[in-house]
């Protein structure tokens, strides 16, 4: 690939998607653009670039963004966090909201939706103690085709082997030929919504749990610090934050603190971990 | 280090599974089919077994339910790895004693995943 066309398309995803790409990433570039390429009955990455340059074609813009920005999921991802959040986070914030009787949850960046709806299993296990409460999951994601992926609530017999116990497997979903529907009263405590974490986050309202794993690895250091700033107005003193295994607050903003004891969890300063023991 | 039994009729399969179980710490040992598979868990039972369900002799499903009647046939966590993937014959193994089910074809996320949920890892 030639250089300014890695340049050209590195910094158009960096506007859009606020994906950092340095140069030792072209080989990622030319494996994800190369479909575009094909779709758009290009000859190649030379032609997709021209075009780009020549003709600000939108749809043309976000297959482009869409194609570049990660996917990967499984259901119960690291495991851990959801240990934390069924024996420790939801206990403590159940408690926190008892007279309002009401969370939100929200998956960030919830690609083809496994995190959404692994919290809603667990929520489903814990039904008979949340009778009564209003309980929402949103999910959002950059990428309408993710959304929408995530929406329909199928997966593939790879996918559903992917952190799914088997156990889940057989009681919460439906089986249609090689693919796996999960079922609808799981489906509806889950909402997805397109929605790009650079933009204006106020619209989609107060999160008591945000999940925002694997996705600040992404971005330069300016664009972690918006994205969390955004996060943190989102959320009341005492909501919790959950990032990924490799990410961190520290050196990026004062706003959130790491939850004492807590791997991967931090708060604006009011949720205590204090006497929790995760097994 | 844990020992586990990988039980299927391909060889082309048992080499793949063993590679990726010992590259997990696993010792391996093989049988082609289930009657294989009793005779060296009469010989010694391992922590855990990787089973196919169609194999000639006797099936996976068969020897799991003889295993499960065994002397110690409680201990093995047992994990099909089978090109049959409907429910039935999942819920079928389930209540034969399987502990975990991988459909065909699997990878070595997959089985490290399902072996991490039985608490071999």
């Amino acid at each position: 690939m030639r250089v300014e066309d890695f340049d050209m398309f590195s910094t158009l995803l960096k506007q859009r998607s606020g994906l950092v790409l340095t140069r030792d990433k072209a080989y990622l570039l030319e494996s994800r653009l190369m479909p575009v390429a094909r779709k758009w009955n290009m000859k190649g990455l030379e032609e997709l670039a021209t075009t780009v340059r020549t003709r600000k074609d939108e749809a043309l813009l976000r297959d482009i963004t869409e194609a570049m920005t990660t996917n990967e999921s499984s259901f119960f991802r690291d495991q851990k966090p959801f240990d934390q959040f069924r024996q420790l986070v939801l206990p403590r914030l159940m408690e926190a909201r008892a007279t309002k009787r009401s969370l939100r949850i929200w998956s960030a960046a919830c690609s083809s939706g496994q995190e959404a709806y692994s919290l809603s299993m667990i929520l489903n296990d814990e039904a008979a103690r949340l009778a009564g409460w209003r309980i929402e999951i949103v999910g959002t994601d950059i990428s309408a085709e993710m959304v929408e992926r995530a929406k329909s609530g199928v997966y593939t017999q790879f996918e559903v082997q992917r952190g799914l116990p088997i156990t889940m497997l057989v009681k919460h979903f439906k089986q249609n030929g090689d693919k796996w529907q999960i079922n609808p009263q799981l489906r509806q405590m889950v909402s997805f919504r397109e929605w790009n974490l650079l933009g204006d986050l106020s619209a989609l309202g107060q999160f008591d749990i945000v999940f925002c794993r694997n996705v600040l690895i992404y971005f330069d250091q300016p664009t972690k610090a918006k994205v969390l700033e955004s996060i943190s107005r989102q959320m009341p003193q005492d909501g919790v934050l959950y990032l990924g295994g490799a990410e961190t607050v520290l050196g990026i903003t004062e706003r959130f603190k790491p939850v004492e004891g807590q791997r991967g969890l931090y708060s604006l300063g009011g949720f205590s971990a204090a006497g929790a023991k995760v097994a | 280090m844990k020992s586990c039994l990988v039980v299927d009729d391909s060889r082309v399969v048992r080499k793949v599974a063993r590679k990726i179980l010992e590259e997990l710490n696993f010792a391996c040992s093989e049988a082609e089919d289930g009657k294989q598979a009793m005779e060296a868990c009469a010989a010694q039972m391992p922590d855990a077994i990787l089973l196919d369900w169609n194999m000639p002799v006797m099936t996976g499903i068969e020897f799991l339910r003889r295993l499960r009647k065994m002397s110690g046939g409680e201990t093995p966590k047992v994990v099909f790895c089978t090109t049959e993937n409907d429910l039935a014959h999942i819920q079928e193994a389930l209540s034969a004693g399987a502990n975990e089910y991988i459909m065909k074809p699997f990878d070595s996320d997959i089985i490290q995943t399902k072996f991490a949920q039985v608490g071999l890892l």
